[in-house]
């Protein structure tokens, strides 16, 4: 059963997002995402300044197996990205919520987080979805 | 097998050690009569000699030849890897596609100073017509995916000419080979996958719905990649054609159906062709193909350049200026001729009814195997059809219930002697293993790959941990792909010692 | 039955485990309708005696001419060894190492390739190789815009001094999606690209400068100058190269101050035959920063479970059958055999061997060039350094000259009045380490004799 944080929100494409104080909002992927994509071997994470529409690839993920894009769950602008994942990808495996965080944004909207799932729905999902 | 790990080519290594049979001649006489040297500005010239290895003649030869001895070949092993059709090339192929004046003709050299070749060249390209059904063909593509390139380009180049811009969506099955979604984007389409049903047939329904004004053609591969023939093949094309799309087909399996079927019969208006699994060229430990390309009619002004054509002075080359719709050059040259000549002296030694028994054979060989590895408590993917020339089965129950899965079945063949079917493809099928004996494999050898799979399906009930511990005799054990794709080692690199010795 | 086994009696028991009635029978799912008729057009098979009668005859009937073509192939010595060993059947007939336990033969040389092709071209890293010189150049100008990280632009500067067809390939194989290829002309009397055309560029958003070196026309281009001032513009630098001039020419990965970022070029000189265009086999090389922007087949050296050290195929999440519609490329086979085959070439040369080769080569074109120009209507087109091939300038139409030569059993070189229109009548040439003095005398006596024949006539 995969950890699912109860103070962040969710995008149905397994990425998670944290309101931070000074307004800015935290990216990163699912315990669920990891766990699907196995041992993480790179990671590519976005330019400083580059602006993001909402559902925009912004990120590259690479397993062994599998590369997947990351896409953004709001538009907005790269404030900061995780440059530690380029030497540690398997940061991402062992912390996904933490020190394997992706991407910061200044979201264009200050509302663009209401229209993502909360906790349970995001459950929910997995659940449906057999995960 | 060669259970000694041969070390790196670069080891053996000892400054000023050369193969000195191979060093050409000083350039002396005339040329050094007459002060004439090489003259490279200093600006230009390198400075530190390349990292190339200072070897004996012997050291070379041993040491490739031990390098040989640590693969899995044709020739040594039973290949039953689906969807690569690794049949028997023939050993006449090489020896006559190599004879001293077909290697040393140049590229360029005239028309006039290759009769010889561009007749067996014209003459390929009309067996390839009338084995495929299509009106005409390119043998310029150098390899499956280049073929598909082609292929998919013509249809752009097809539409376009009609002045049908909007056509750029490319229908793929969901089972499709990764290489036709690639293949689709890099001719800047773009692709929309389409679901199969539960017996592995295209869904009409959802392709019905998938075609429209922006359809520029859908792609195929039949038998599918499923190992089972696409029945309802008439159906797709009435709908595709119908919405204005065309057919392509990806020739990937078309050992299954030679002499049988035509895909220019099933409605296909493009095709390419792998003549390193049908027509038995090699595959070199991956390459040299070659992937030919056939069209209907209405496709033949684009297909790529060169062509060879035949008229009153002899057989001469079609190009640019002769075809000026074509979607281009993708070789410098003619793409992969002495790839084309060996598929040449295949067909020619097959011949009319050698082609027909290569579909009926193979098809013999899988559903012999599939029927006994059944018998044996392998699960098919799909067990109320006929394989074609190949078959899916399923390890998704041992999954389940053992842990065991595909990767674990094939590593644990490579133990008794066999080369591992294709495991994970197509994606669509959990845990599958894909497998195509070919033609050329005697019952016999079939037999001896169904009492390995049995004694594996008891060890999984048995000794499971073994069984993911596999393979055993092999060079090495399973190797650690994580560590390959995170700290990459990309070159050899001198020892640390050595380095701060020298 | 040709390469099928099966008696009579295993075919009868195959069946009966099957179930079926007959092989026809296999056959059952597929619609009447679609059965072929027999195929009238294929003639009956024939034998091994036959058919080896067959191509002998028309092997000998394409002979063996005294050859100076080159233009993008090259007629090297090739040692015996390269050929008896790569055609060995664990080597011809082995598949793609995907099995890395079975394939630790092919996936070692793959590696050794690697690590001759980065030192040779001066990059980091190569990968397993391409199809040939062409598609090489037409997959580098599609990394380029894909590895840069700062211009959205799709288009690309190629100057005319790189082959021809290695523009209409990038053109056939990029032009789909998008890229713009915008030529550069050369000086007249140099042969090399004009330095003050290409100053239009400066400060456009142009993805990436090719530079071939030497050039199609045998020059030497000045790569420092050259390299040093695309990366001033922003844009990366593709260098085509020739991998034989690599032994003593500057290597990409030393040109300007920061080298170039994407090195290709035809790996046919390095012992494979020249066999009419192919199989050749490209090759690509970089620099570490962009592995994961490039095309084609990379191999890793890693560990295994005891921890004995392995080869692997790495990096697999750019290809095409995991990525599949976002792959790098839909590249699937490399020339496997060929690399091989250069692989061995390389060993058996040397460091000393291959610039032996190399030098040579450079001598007897010179020599070539100094006796042709000796005949009255011939010139050099160029001035300044090149390396084994010449521009000649005859006075008149080129392609009757290379007909009179023919005759004589001389191809005489590369007519590049279709492609080069504005050179007037003129030849490409070249002459490698396999050319003698008797041989050229041979060429100069033969286009003596063409020269005046057609004067007196």
């Amino acid at each position: 059963m995969s950890q699912i944080p109860a103070d962040l929100k969710y995008a149905k494409s397994h990425e998670w997002t944290r309101l931070l104080p000074d307004g800015t909002v935290e990216i990163g992927i699912t315990d669920h995402a990891q766990a699907a994509l196995g041992d993480l071997v790179f990671v590519d994470v976005p330019e400083v300044g580059r602006t993001l529409a909402a559902g925009e690839g912004c990120a590259v993920v690479e397993s062994v197996k599998a590369a997947s894009d990351v896409y953004a769950p709001i538009a907005g602008t790269v404030v900061a990205s995780n440059t530690a994942l380029g030497s540690a990808p398997e940061l991402v495996n062992q912390d996904c919520y933490g020190q394997g965080w992706m991407l910061r944004l200044r979201p264009e909207s200050p509302t663009a987080l209401d229209a993502l799932l909360d906790a349970g729905s995001y459950g929910a999902q997995l659940a449906a979805s057999g995960g | 097998m060669n259970q000694t790990l041969e070390k790196s080519i670069f080891e053996y290594s000892r400054p000023g050690r050369v193969a000195a049979a191979q060093l050409p001649p000083p350039v002396g006489g005339r040329a050094a009569a007459e002060g004439i040297g090489t003259a490279v500005p200093e600006a230009l010239r390198r400075r530190k000699a390349p990292l190339l290895p200072e070897v004996s003649e012997l050291d070379a030869v041993r040491h490739f030849t031990r390098l040989s001895q640590l693969n899995f070949s044709i020739d040594t092993n039973f290949y039953p890897l689906g969807s690569c059709t690794m049949k028997y090339n023939p050993k006449a192929c090489n020896q006559y596609a190599m004879l001293p004046e077909f290697l040393a003709r140049h590229p360029r050299a005239p028309e006039s100073q290759g009769q010889g070749f561009l007749e067996c060249m014209f003459e390929l390209q009309e067996m390839l017509k009338e084995v495929t059904g299509m009106s005409a063909v390119s043998l310029s593509p150098m390899a499956g995916a280049h073929g598909e390139f082609a292929g998919v380009a013509m249809i752009r180049a097809y539409h376009r000419a009609r002045g049908d811009l909007a056509r750029n969506e490319i229908i793929v099955p969901e089972a499709a080979h990764g290489t036709n979604p690639a293949t689709a984007t890099m001719c800047g389409c773009i692709v929309k996958e389409i679901p199969v049903d539960a017996e592995g047939d295209v869904d009409l329904a959802a392709l019905q719905r998938a075609v429209g004004p922006n359809t520029a053609g859908i792609m195929l591969t039949n038998p599918s990649t499923l190992g089972v023939f696409e029945r309802k093949i008439g159906e797709v094309a009435r709908i595709v054609h119908g919405a204005g799309g065309l057919l392509y087909y990806d020739g990937a399996n078309l050992n299954a159906i030679l002499g049988k079927v035509r895909p220019g019969d099933m409605g296909f208006d493009v095709i390419h062709m792998n003549l390193h699994k049908t027509f038995s060229t090699p595959h070199g430990g991956g390459g040299p193909g070659a992937g030919a390309v056939g069209v209907a009619a209405r496709l033949e002004p684009f297909l790529p350049v060169p062509l060879v054509a035949r008229g009153e002075g002899g057989y001469r080359w079609l190009a640019e200026a002769e075809r000026p719709q074509s979607i281009g050059r993708l070789s410098a040259f003619m793409g992969n001729a002495g790839v084309l000549l060996r598929a040449y002296i295949y067909m020619r030694m097959l011949g009319r009814e050698g082609m027909s028994r290569v579909g009926e054979f193979a098809t013999l060989n899988a559903n012999y195997l599939q029927a006994r590895l059944r018998a044996a408590g392998y699960e098919l993917a799909y067990p109320t059809r006929r394989a074609s020339h190949e078959f899916i089965v399923t390890m998704k129950k041992q999954a389940r219930e053992l842990d065991v899965t595909a990767m674990d079945i094939a590593k644990r063949l490579l133990d008794h002697g066999f080369h591992a079917p294709t495991t994970y493809f197509p994606l669509l099928v959990p845990e599958c293993l894909l497998i195509e004996p070919t033609e050329t494999e005697s019952k016999e050898t079939l037999d001896a790959f169904v009492e390995a799979m049995t004694a594996i399906l008891d060890e999984a009930q048995s000794n499971a941990a073994k069984l993911k511990g596999a393979p055993y005799t092999m060079p090495v054990r399973r190797l650690d792909d994580v560590r390959a794709a995170k700290q990459l080692e990309l070159t050899w690199k001198p020892p640390q010692a050595a380095t701060m010795a020298g | 039955m040709p390469f099928i086994p099966h008696t009579e009696d295993d075919i009868r028991s195959m069946l009966a485990t099957i179930g079926a009635p007959s092989i026809e029978a296999l056959f059952d799912e597929i619609p009447p309708a679609l059965r072929a008729k027999g195929l009238d057009g294929i003639p009956p098979g024939l034998s091994e005696m036959e058919i080896g009668r067959l191509m002998s005859e028309r092997a000998r009937r394409d002979g063996r001419p005294l050859s100076f073509l080159g233009a993008g192939a090259y007629e090297h010595h090739i040692p015996s060894a390269v050929w008896a060993i790569t055609t060995r059947g664990e080597f011809y007939s082995a598949y793609t190492p995907y099995q890395a336990e079975a394939s630790q033969g092919t996936l070692q040389v793959i590696h050794e390739y690697q690590t001759m092709m980065a030192s040779l071209t001066g990059m980091e890293v190569s990968n397993a190789s391409l199809y040939d010189g062409g598609s090489a150049v037409a997959e580098a100008a599609l990394m380029a815009v894909r590895a840069h990280r700062r211009s959205k632009s799709l288009r690309i500067v190629i100057p005319t001094t790189v082959n021809p067809d290695y523009r209409r390939v990038a053109l056939s194989t990029a032009g789909n999606q998008g890229l713009r290829f915008e030529s550069v002309p050369y000086v007249r009397d140099s042969g090399c690209i004009d330095h003050a055309a290409l100053g239009a560029y400066a400060g456009e958003d142009i993805a990436a400068l090719v530079i071939q070196q030497p050039n199609f026309f045998g020059q030497l281009e000045d790569v420092d100058a050259l390299t040093d001032w695309a990366h001033a513009q922003g844009m990366l630098v593709v260098a085509v190269v020739n991998p034989t001039s690599l032994a003593v020419l500057k290597p990409p990965g030393e040109w300007g101050t920061k080298g170039a970022d994407i090195c290709v070029g035809e790996g046919q000189p390095l012992g494979v035959p020249l066999s009419s265009g192919g199989p050749y086999f490209g090759f690509m090389a970089t620099r570490m920063e962009l592995v994961r922007s490039m095309p084609g087949r990379i191999v890793g050296r890693t560990v295994d479970l005891e921890g004995r050290a392995g080869y692997t195929l790495t990096l697999q999440a750019r290809e095409q059958h995991i990525r599949r519609g976002k792959a790098t490329s839909n590249i699937c086979t490399n020339q496997g055999l060929l690399m091989t085959a250069a692989t061995i070439y390389m060993t058996l040369l040397g460091p000393t061997g291959l610039a032996q080769v190399a030098e040579a080569s450079m001598a007897r074109t010179a020599q070539l060039v100094a006796a042709l120009t000796r005949l009255p209507g011939v010139q050099a087109a160029f001035t300044g350094p090149r390396f084994h091939e010449a521009v000649l300038r005859l006075d008149r139409p080129a392609g009757g000259v290379l007909r009179a030569l023919e005759v004589q059993g001389v191809l005489g070189g590369v007519d590049l009045s279709a492609d080069f229109p504005e050179l007037g009548p003129a030849l490409l040439v070249c002459a490698t380490e396999t050319k003698t003095d008797a041989d050229i005398e041979r060429y100069a006596g033969a286009l003596g004799q063409a020269l005046q024949a057609s004067r007196a006539a």
